[in-house]
Order: C-alpha cells, then structure tokens, then sequence
C-alpha cells in the first residue's frame, strides 16, 4: 500500500490549516455563505437533513489496519459510533459538527487520510476495481497510477473550480468492477496488441443521475508515459468548452453528447498537441517510485487446495455457503480474497459501526498483510487470506455480525441514504433496502435466485446507481407520498447497459411484491445456468413489464 | 434570507445551527433544538416576524439555511406536515435511537 | 476595485476603454477593438486587452508580442474557466502580464498565481471582506503542489523535490 511520504504529509497538514482558517473566515464574516459553501464542499463537507456529513476520501478503495481504527475512534468521539461506506468507496459520518471538522482532519491527516475533493465541483476521489492487485484475471494492478491520478489531481489549481464534479475510476482486469463505463473518466489498462506493451483506454462521458450515459472511448491506446498530460488535455478542454449555463448540463457527459465523441476527440488531441509533455508528465523514476509500494506482499507458496478449508467446509454448512459466496479467485495460489457484506439482513447497506471497524482492523492485520478494501457495493474485503484461514476468519467476523453470505446476491443491496439522511432526497431508500433484505432472507431462496443486483437510490440523482441495477429503484415524490419506479436490465460491467423502466412508480407497500414478480419471470424463463442479467437479455423488457403490471395496476 | 414563497400557515421557523449543523427551531425568544419548543406562526404578520428573524441570525453567522415549514398541530405541538420536514423534526426513520426522536423521547 | 499581486495592493495604472479613444499610456480594450487599438498605437503606449471567459487564448495568439496585458473576467469567482485560459496562454508563449478581474475568493488565490495570473482586480464588495492580508496568507498557505510546470514563487513542486532527493541519494552512494 502507499504511504505518504513527508511530501505528501506536509500538504494534507497545510490543507487542514487552511481549512480551520476558512472556517474562521466564515465565521467573521469574511465570507458569505455563499462563499463558503464550496470552500466546505470541497472538504466533503455536505449539510444534510439532520446534521453536517463529513465524507472521508478512501483513494482507490484501499485501507489499512490503523486508518479503519482511527476511523472508528472518530466514529466515537465526533460522530454517533457508526460510518456509511458509499458507491464511491468513501466513508461517511452523518452527525459531524462544523467546529470539530478541523480536529477531524488533523486526526484522519494522523493516518494519512483526508477529505479533499470528496465532493464540490472538481477532481473527486479516485476510484478503482476493489480486486486490484489480486485479481486472478487482471492485466495489470491499477492502484499505481490510481495514486498517480490522486496526487496529480489533489489541489490541482487549474482544475479546483470546474463547471461540474468530474469522477475518474480505474481499470486493470478484463471484467469491469469498477462501473468505470458510469465515470466522467475512465482509464482501462490494456495490453497493445502488437507491442505487447501496457498502456491506456480512456473513456468519457459517462454518468447517472438524471441524464445518464455510457461513456465512450477516446483513446483507443495511450502510452504509458503520456497519462498526465493527457489527463490535463481532457481536464482543460472540459474546463473550457464544458457548459456552466445549467448545473444539470454541466458534466462532461452533456459536452460529449452536444458535440459527439469525434469533435471531442479532436480538440483534446489538439490541446494535447500543445502541452510540452515533458514538463507535465510524472518521470519514469516517480512512476516505479509509487508502484514499488504496491509489490506484492511475502505470500507463501501454499497448495491449490486447503485441506483444513474443505474439512470445515464439511462440518458446517453456513461455512461453506459463505466459502461459495464471499470468496474471491486470488492470482496468487492458496490465497483467496474475502468479502465481508455490510449488508446483514435487515441492516442498511453500507453501515459499519465502530466496533466492527475495530474487529476488521484486527482481521485485516493479522490475515490480509493489514490490507482492506472498500467495494462500490458498500462492502468491505480482506485482500490476502490464506484459504487455510477462511475458517478462522469467518468465525471471527460471525461475532461481529459480519459474516453474511450473500454478496453478489439478491440481498447485497446497494442503496444511498436516501431521505432519512440526505437534503436531497424525494423518498427514503434504506427502509426499502431493509423490508427487500428481509422479503429474500431465506439463504435457500437466494441461492436459487443466484447473482443479479438490487440498486436503491432516494432520487435522481442516482447515488444508488439503479440505473445499473439488474433491478433498479428510484425513490420519487408523487403528489407528497413516496413513489418507488422500478427499472430492470441495468448491468455495470464490461457489458454495462442502463435499466428499462417496468411502469409507472407504485408505492413503498407495493415495492417487495413487484421485485418478486420480476425475479419470479426470470425463474419460470431462465434456461440452464442463466443468471438474471442473461435471461433478460435473451427474453427481452415484455414479459417482465407485463407481470409488473398487475402490481401496478393494484397500486393505482 | 427570507423564505421566497411561504408555505401554507401555520409555520415554524427550521434552520441549522452553524457550527453545530443541528437543526434548531424558533422559539418565542431564540433557537431550541426541540421540535416542540417551536413558535407556530398561525398568521402572515407572525410568519413575517419569523422571517425577520431568520435574516437577522442568517447575518449573524448563528444559523444557515432557515425555512418556513408548514405545521399541524397535535397535542398542541406542531408537527411538520411534509414528510421530509417530518423526518427532519424527528431523526432516521430506520434509526430511532438517533435524532431529536431519541434526544427528546418524541 | 482593488488590485493586488504577490507583493499586495497595488495601484491600477491602466485605463480601460470601451471605444477606440487611446490617449492614456497604458489601455485596455475589449478584445473585438484589440487590432485596431494596436495599428493606432503610438510610440510608448501600452495595449492591453480585457476578454470574456468564452473567448479563447488561440485567439489572441497571433498579438502576443505586441500585447502588454491580458485580463480575463471571472463572472463569478467559482466559475473556473479563466485559469485554463490562463494557463493556455502562458504554455503557448504570452508573457506580458495577466489579471484575473472579478469576485475571486482570496483561497483561489494560489490557483490564479500557478496559472500563471500576475494580479487580481477585485469589485469592492470583495475586498472589503477580504482584505489585502487575507490575499497573501492564502498565497503562502501551502508551499507544496504535485503539478509540475505549475510552480510560482514559494511553490515547491513534490515531484521534482522528490527528483532531488533521489539523485542526491544516488550521489551518496
Ligand atoms: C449525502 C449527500 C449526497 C449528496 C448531496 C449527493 C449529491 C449528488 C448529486 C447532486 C449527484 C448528481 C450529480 C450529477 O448528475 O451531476 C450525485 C451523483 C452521485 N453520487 Fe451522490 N450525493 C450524496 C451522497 C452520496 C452517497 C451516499 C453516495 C454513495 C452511496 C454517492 C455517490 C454518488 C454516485 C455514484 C453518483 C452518480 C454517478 C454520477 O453521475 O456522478 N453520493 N450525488
Ligand atoms: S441519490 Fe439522491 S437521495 Fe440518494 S444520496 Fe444521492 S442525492 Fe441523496
């Protein structure tokens, strides 16, 4: 993992002062409100329903041991003892006061932690596949240019003031799980077919929220060494060209859309042509000098196969159905990578309280080289478990209430807070998460129903990413009562497509029952060893629309 | 920074605190984080007066993003009729034991 | 209006003009009189040009040796899109001065000077909340950056410290 160097220690330092002095500087009337409402959002600091959200950047999805403990140590102090993993790899406390922000820094800045550009209009934090580096099918370890990425983009001064938000997510393995097709920006690490050498797919243009889009590629194949100033060449010509007419036409996206990919393409080859890339781009030096912190660690060389794994698979059942679903194929042999679901049944997705920060610091210590990650699906995973310790782990993570086998499953649900939190919200989500987790709790049933996504968002804004979903939910407002529409089709990998509406929005007591009929289409259709997502594809929008509307039509 | 269209009365006047971020409610004589404590404007000239009150503190740096909210009243207390000015007034839904719902046994 | 650059306030000896009446020895004018104010110019005087945030630095290209200034409004002091022409116009060779004009706020201020701006013309309203003192503390608040080619001043740029440490390393071998 990184580790900062005095360089980079000394920047998070100053940024914290500089912040404390912003908060001063509001508070003497040196600036207006409206001067300090970016300012705060530029420190992920949100104003929410109940209270201020303070939302700590997880670069790349990567922890470790002592960061998780120090989170969970501000949990207790500052916040109310728990935090909320997002779509964006991010953690978030939901009860932050604005006077204790600068302590809060300094401590997160203890452990090499931050909050810059975790919202406001700017670079946000950089995401990644949460495998990355112990993906069996990877071409590459994104986390080093991942943290190339994050350096070059933190205070960017060019760049800190952009039209809209601009999400850059990285790739280095043949199946996506890094939704990068929903980012501004999206680098896939691929392999030259003539050279063999490694470089750079980079698309644009993607997102969700209330006009979504597949972004679509750029640069079929970049260098190596020109990664930054490309970056710059994009950046500039977004800042520049980018729409600051209309907030809801300001991303990237809507430029892609207006002008078309190729005039994109042209312009941002032209600005690249200009930028003396010498001067921009990181040195090879600096380059290995990042990447060697992500050598792998001292694995041992382990059989294929753990005996003592398969034995306890034997003797519990609850073992092996968690060995079936939370286990992860390691590149490296007798090594596996676990998840661990934040998504109990009945719970709300994403929430970790600090005693299970604190238990999963241990685990991660003392089976994952202190090693963890954070998934877009609000889950967490130990990287580097023996397979010979799988059943230590899990029963650890069992009296943690953390050892649910469901991930990939109809109850790994993805929801954003919704209106029980967020200032934005048209409709509550977590509540539908929770009366879904419950309606499919029965391990048997799910294991029938297999893999296929539910993804909750409480509105537009699509923080939820249920236009991805096998099954989406949007939470709406309908004359003052909470309406959920339902979308089916959304897929966020290399196949990524976007949901197709079932019909109108039916009310929260309506919502169970339409999932269950259109997970129940797919089971009276689907062929031998489809999944959800196959079966809609071969069978097409018809049948599950027309089943929803039986439910729509009592609803009405 | 008076509300721009005015709900139906009666109202109460919602805001955050600004170094807290706790919603606070006008009261006859300030802020209380109890929802119950809030002052019901039951007439224009009343929910004027709120108004005021809000530029002024809005001003003085005490409180961001003040709101009229329209209210019934049951037991006598005002209860914010919107279910997100509900949920405002209360805490999480999914989580009774946080928020005023838990600081103040509503 | 209050003019400022790294050193603090400064006064404005430029007067702007709206038509091509150039007496003054240093004027700014919009940029659609910017040919005609250069081919009238006499001996001595200084040309500058004030643009909006959609015209373009390629635009002002072919004039960069005859151009003494370079102000960019800021309709607001979020929207951005002036630092990328700034920075357009130092990489493609201006190097008269530059002024960002408009209600920048004083923690944008080291953006503007890695841009490449030279000073800031702020509306009172501005200034009177932020005074000079606030300008050059935010210049001086971080004294690092990861960007190279961005460096101003005070600035170090983490890369080519850490290009430093190495090959001082490598020479302690
Ligand atoms: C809590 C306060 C939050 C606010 C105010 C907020 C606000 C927004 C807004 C306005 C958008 C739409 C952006 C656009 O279309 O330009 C958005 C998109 C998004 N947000 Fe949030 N959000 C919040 C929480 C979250 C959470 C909890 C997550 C993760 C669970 C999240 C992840 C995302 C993602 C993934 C998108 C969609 C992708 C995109 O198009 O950028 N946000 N958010
Ligand atoms: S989708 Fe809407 S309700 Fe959910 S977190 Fe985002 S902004 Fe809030």
């Amino acid at each position: 993992m990184y580790r900062y160097d005095e360089f980079d220690e000394r920047l998070v330092r100053e940024r914290v002062a500089q912040f404390a002095s912003q908060v001063a500087r509001r508070i003497d009337g040196s600036l207006t409100d409206a001067e300090f409402l970016p300012l705060r959002l530029k420190n992920g600091l949100y104003l929410q329903l109940h209270s201020y959200m303070l939302r700590i950047a997880v670069p790349y999805g990567t922890l470790h041991a002592r960061q998780l403990r120090q989170l969970a140590r501000i949990a207790d102090e500052y916040d109310r003892g728990y935090g909320h993993f997002t779509t964006r790899t991010n953690l978030q406390f939901n009860w932050s006061k604005l006077k204790d922000v600068p302590t809060v820094l300094g401590l997160l800045a203890d452990v090499e932690m931050h909050c810059i550009q975790t919202s406001g209009n700017c670079i946000r934090n950089v995401t990644a596949d949460h495998f990355a580096g112990v993906a069996h099918d990877e071409i590459e370890d994104p986390r080093p240019i991942a943290e190339l990425i994050r350096q070059w983009s933190t205070l960017h001064p060019e760049f800190e003031w952009l039209g809209r938000k601009f999400k850059i997510a990285v790739s280095g393995a043949t199946h996506d799980r890094a939704v990068v097709k929903s980012h501004d920006l999206g680098v896939r690490i691929v392999r030259d077919p003539a050279s063999g050498e490694t470089g750079y797919e980079i698309l644009v243009g993607g997102g969700l929220g209330r006009t979504p889009f597949a972004a679509k590629v750029l640069r079929e194949f970049l260098p190596r060494e020109d990664l930054l100033a490309y970056l710059e060449a994009v950046l500039r010509v977004y800042n520049l060209e980018g729409r600051r007419d209309n907030k809801f036409k300001a991303r990237l996206k809507i430029l892609v859309h207006e002008l078309g990919i190729e005039a994109l393409r042209a312009l941002v080859e032209e600005e690249f042509a200009h930028i003396d890339k010498a001067r921009v781009n990181a040195d090879p030096q600096e380059q290995a000098r990042i990447a060697a912190y992500f050598a792998p660690p001292a694995y041992e060389d382990l059989p294929e196969v753990s005996r003592k794994l398969e034995d306890a698979q034997i003797r519990d059942p609850e073992l092996a159905r968690f060995v079936e679903h939370n286990l992860f194929r390691h590149k490296k042999r007798g090594y596996t990578a676990v998840t661990i679901s934040l998504k109990p049944i009945g719970g709300t997705p994403g929430d970790i309280t600090s005693e299970q920060m604190r238990a999963v610091a241990d685990l991660a210590e003392k089976y994952s080289f202190d090693e963890l990650r954070v998934t877009h699906a609000q889950n967490l995973v130990l990287p580097n478990v023996k397979l010979d310790d799988v059943a230590e782990v899990y029963e650890a993570l069992k009296a943690h209430d953390l050892a649910t086998a469901n991930i990939g499953r109809i109850t790994d649900i993805i929801s954003c807070p919704g209106l029980d939190y967020c200032s934005l919200a048209t409709a509550r989500s977590i509540p539908i998460a929770q009366v879904l987790s419950h309606h499919f709790a029965d391990p048997e049933k799910q294991k029938q129903i297999g893999e296929v996504s539910i993804k909750i968002s409480g509105c537009i804004n699509a923080c939820g990413h249920h236009h991805v979903g096998n099954i989406g939910i949007l939470g709406l407002e309908k004359k003052g009562v909470e309406s959920y529409q339902i979308t089916v089709g959304g897929d966020p990998s290399e196949n990524y497509a976007l949901g197709e509406l079932l019909g109108p929005g039916v009310p929260a007591e309506y919502v169970p029952e339409a999932v269950d009929k259109v997970v129940s289409v797919y089971l009276a259709e689907r062929q031998q060893g489809e999944t959800f997502i196959e079966t809609y594809r071969r069978i097409g929008l018809a049948p599950f629309k027309a089943a929803f509307k039986e439910i729509a039509d009592v609803a009405a | 920074m008076a509300a721009v269209k005015r709900p139906p009365l009666p109202v109460i006047l919602v805001a955050n605190d600004l170094l807290e971020g706790d919603v606070v409610f006008a009261t006859a004589d300030g802020w209380s984080r109890d929802p119950r404590q809030a002052k019901v404007a039951q007439d224009d000239a009343a929910a004027q007066a709120l108004e005021a009150f809000a530029a002024r503190e809005f001003l003085h740096a005490r409180v961001v993003g003040a709101t009229l909210v329209d209210v019934e009243l049951r037991d006598g207390a005002p209860v914010p009729r919107h279910i997100r000015e509900a949920i405002r007034a209360l805490g999480p839904s999914t989580r009774p034991d946080l928020g005023k719902q838990a600081d103040f046994q509503i | 209006m209050l003019l400022l650059d790294r050193e603090g306030a400064k006064a404005d000896l430029w007067t702007r003009v709206e038509t091509l009446d150039i007496s003054a020895d240093k004027v700014i004018v919009p940029s659609a009189l910017l040919q005609d104010a250069l081919a009238a110019r006499r001996p001595g005087q200084q040309i500058g040009v004030a643009i909006d945030n959609t015209e373009r630095a390629a635009a002002l290209e072919p004039y960069f040796g005859a151009l003494a200034l370079v102000v960019i409004a800021f309709p607001t002091g979020y929207n951005g899109r002036g630092f990328s022409i700034a920075r357009q116009l130092r990489e493609r060779g201006f190097s008269g001065l530059l002024r960002a004009s408009g209600p920048l706020v004083s923690d944008q201020f080291p953006h503007a000077l890695a841009c490449g701006f030279d000073e800031i013309e702020l509306p009172d309203a501005s200034a009177e909340r932020q005074p000079v003192e606030q300008w050059l503390a935010a210049a001086a608040r971080i004294s690092l950056n990861y960007q190279r080619g961005y460096n101003y001043g005070a600035v170090a740029n983490i890369l080519e410290q850490r290009r430093a440490a190495r090959r001082a390393g490598a020479a302690n071998v």
